[in-house]
């Protein structure tokens, strides 16, 4: 990292003026807690307590074999504590949150999952909790709405601009200007002003540091390559960032094609050429935008994909020819959970399924003596009703119609 | 002329300056045209005028609605600079652009400070963009004559504010409290004391903005700030009543 939180031409810290003192305060705070290796101790021990840490390398026989060439491995994010990357993040912020002495949590959330993550953490903490969210993610992601509820949190439904993720960072950092003095802004990705690349990035390396440790126990040598899902960019910087020194191994990040690069529907920022350098949301990136900088409605059937930029510091090691970026189209990602869920019997979410889309591309061109890691960031049955809705699936329909009924009729 | 003599001439004959801002192509340019005429007619000093974003991250829920819209309609920043010539040259007030880092950005800052002296801007309020961000925007303000107006908030610290003075030009941009554009507060304790600091940082004339509804807001601010800022009020008018009621709002706060 460049001075000031940049990574080569990207990043920064583009704040107003009324949260700079609550920047320095946070990034004191984080440089104490990066130079204390019982703050890491304190973390790594919290993760194995209070989550599945270390999560399982799983190794995929079948659909290694189906597909005749590199030897598959799965890293289950989804047996985490809330079925995601997400918590690592969350529950690191918690810890830096207690130290630095503030009663409440906001949070941005798209596909719901690093909501319910800052929900879980607010109550097991003690703090007062506050979801943003598209009002059209509420409605894709109805059951993480419920059980953020469950667990004290209060869900605000935006309503403003395109009503996903990118809305709801911006209602969040109008909270938080507003509120800054006792609220911490529990940012979910490796995005947004410095230095909250760096440090969600820290966090999430943890999946990383175990899956070297992993792979190397059960392969006996680092893997080919390293496929995963890329929003915000959190869950591949997550297992990106030990390896990046590995020279030989390969890193692939896989963005939403939505209905494919050249329909303008997707949220292809790094893999097709639609997206520019640009400033917003409080840093600089490659953004999906239009000749005055206006931003652009995303598309993918994964929300936690549908957004308009992407980490910083995955723009610079896209730039610098470090990581690989490729897309999945909605359709190539539903036929990939479909054989993942019958070859193995796991089911991935939406967002997770395009790295697995694009593993499946590649497997089929290394050998049996290669190991390819594909990072499972999440688990799929929280998108019960948009996979069921996918696949159109009549016995679904018909719980619905009936459970429906039911509820009209007790009304 | 710069914008600091500008504003210190017209100090000369006023107690306090009043300041407006509007939306560009909201809700049309039509009528940003007949609310700048009122405006102006009643005894305004100073005019910003925002160039709209799709991510308005620092405004309340007015303004962000205005720049929503003002996309919706189609408005496109060539629009918005060659609507800003028209205002310059047929108004004699300082006008301002106000808008967010990316718009100047991605137009390519050179080409838009060039362009906003030609429009015959006089400075430029970009909220997303602290000092330490904004090396090459600084230095085009100064090549350009463009005034950079800085902000100072309640959360910066006494040193903090001495290092913003340092670059600002203009005027300093006093946000009264904490939180987003267009709620309503009150001028007490908490606020003077606050003003106080701000004058004893900078010798830059100051501009607060709070929600000002009415006289007795204005006054409260005589000898306290050099310019009262109205921000979402008059969008609400306009909404609520239309053009028309802008004039008589106007000259009804001194």
């Amino acid at each position: 990292m460049d001075k000031q939180g940049f990574f080569g031409n990207w990043g920064g810290a583009y704040i107003p003026e009324v949260l700079h003192q609550t920047f320095q305060e946070l990034n004191a705070e984080f440089t104490r807690c990066k130079n204390d290796p019982a703050f890491w101790q304190e973390y790594v021990d919290l993760m194995s307590t209070y989550s599945c840490r270390p999560t399982p390398l799983t190794h995929a026989e079948n659909l290694s074999r189906h597909f005749g060439g590199a030897q598959i491995y799965i890293k289950r994010e989804d047996l985490n504590h809330t079925g995601a990357h997400k918590a690592n993040n969350v529950m690191g912020q918690g810890l830096l949150v207690k130290r630095m002495g503030k009663k409440r949590v906001i949070a941005e959330t798209g596909a719901g999952q690093h909501g319910m993550a800052t929900a879980t953490m607010a109550a097991k903490f003690g703090l007062a909790c506050t979801i943003y969210m598209g009002e059209e993610d509420v409605r894709r992601q109805r059951p993480n709405v419920f059980w953020m509820e469950k667990m004290g949190a209060t869900v605000v439904p935006v309503t403003n601009g395109s009503r996903t993720l990118k809305d709801a960072i911006n209602e969040a950092f109008r909270d938080w200007v507003t509120n800054v003095d006792e609220t911490h802004y529990v940012f979910g990705t490796v995005c947004g002003p410095h230095p909250f690349p760096e440090m969600v990035a820290w966090f999430q390396s943890i999946i990383g540091l175990e899956a070297a440790e992993q792979i190397m126990k059960y392969h006996g040598k680092m893997p080919a390559r390293i496929f995963a899902c890329v929003g915000g960019g959190s869950n591949a910087m997550g297992i990106f960032k030990r390896f990046i020194p590995e020279s030989n191994v390969e890193l692939v990040g896989v963005e939403a094609g939505g209905h494919g690069i050249a329909t303008g529907l997707h949220a292809a920022r790094l893999s097709g050429t639609d997206a520019s350098p640009g400033v917003a949301q409080g840093y600089k990136t490659m953004f999906l935008q239009d000749e005055d900088g206006q931003m652009k409605e995303t598309h993918s059937v994964a929300a936690g994909l549908d957004y308009v930029g992407v980490s910083p510091i995955l723009s610079d090691l896209w730039e610098k020819g470090r990581v690989r970026f490729e897309s999945a189209t909605d359709t190539e990602v539903m036929a990939a959970l479909d054989l993942t869920m019958k070859k193995e019997g796991i089911i991935p979410a939406l967002e997770s399924s395009h790295a697995f889309v694009q593993a499946f591309k590649e497997a089929p061109q290394l050998t049996p003596e290669d190991a390819i890691i594909i990072n499972m960031s999440g688990r799929g049955d929280k998108d019960i009703f948009t996979i069921a809705h996918a696949f159109n699936d009549p016995s679904w329909k018909e719980f619905i119609i009936k459970r429906g009924l039911e509820y009209s009729q007790e009304k | 002329m710069q914008l600091e003599q500008q504003l210190r001439d017209r100090l000369e004959k006023k107690d306090i300056l009043l300041m407006t801002h509007i939306v560009l192509g909201y809700p049309s340019f039509e009528v940003n045209r007949e609310v700048i005429r009122q405006m102006v007619e009643n005894g305004v000093d100073c005019i910003e005028m925002q160039i709209p974003f799709s991510e308005p991250m620092a405004d309340g829920p007015v303004i962000v609605r205005a720049n929503q819209e003002a996309l919706k309609n189609g408005t496109k920043v060539a629009d918005c600079l060659a609507f800003a010539a028209e205002m310059t040259a047929s108004h004699d007030i300082p006008f301002l652009f106000m808008t967010y880092y990316n718009i100047i950005f991605k137009y390519g800052e050179k080409t838009f400070f060039e362009k906003a002296k030609e429009c015959g801007i006089k400075g430029c309020i970009v909220p997303d963009l602290p000092p330490e961000e904004g090396e090459t925007f600084l230095q085009l303000a100064a090549e350009y004559e463009i005034a950079p107006i800085l902000i100072f908030a309640p959360t910066s610290t006494d040193a903090r504010m001495r290092v913003l003075a340092t670059h600002g030009r203009g005027f300093i941009y006093c946000v009264a409290r904490r939180g987003v554009t267009g709620v309503k507060s009150v001028i007490g304790e908490e606020v003077l004391e606050y003003l106080g600091r701000c004058r004893k940082a900078t010798s830059l004339p100051l501009a607060v903005g709070f929600g000002i509804q009415a006289r007795d807001d204005v006054r409260a601010l005589i000898g306290k700030a050099d310019m009262a800022v109205i921000g979402s009020q008059t969008i609400r008018l306009v909404d609520e009543k239309g053009a028309g009621a802008v004039g008589p709002f106007i000259a009804g706060l001194r």
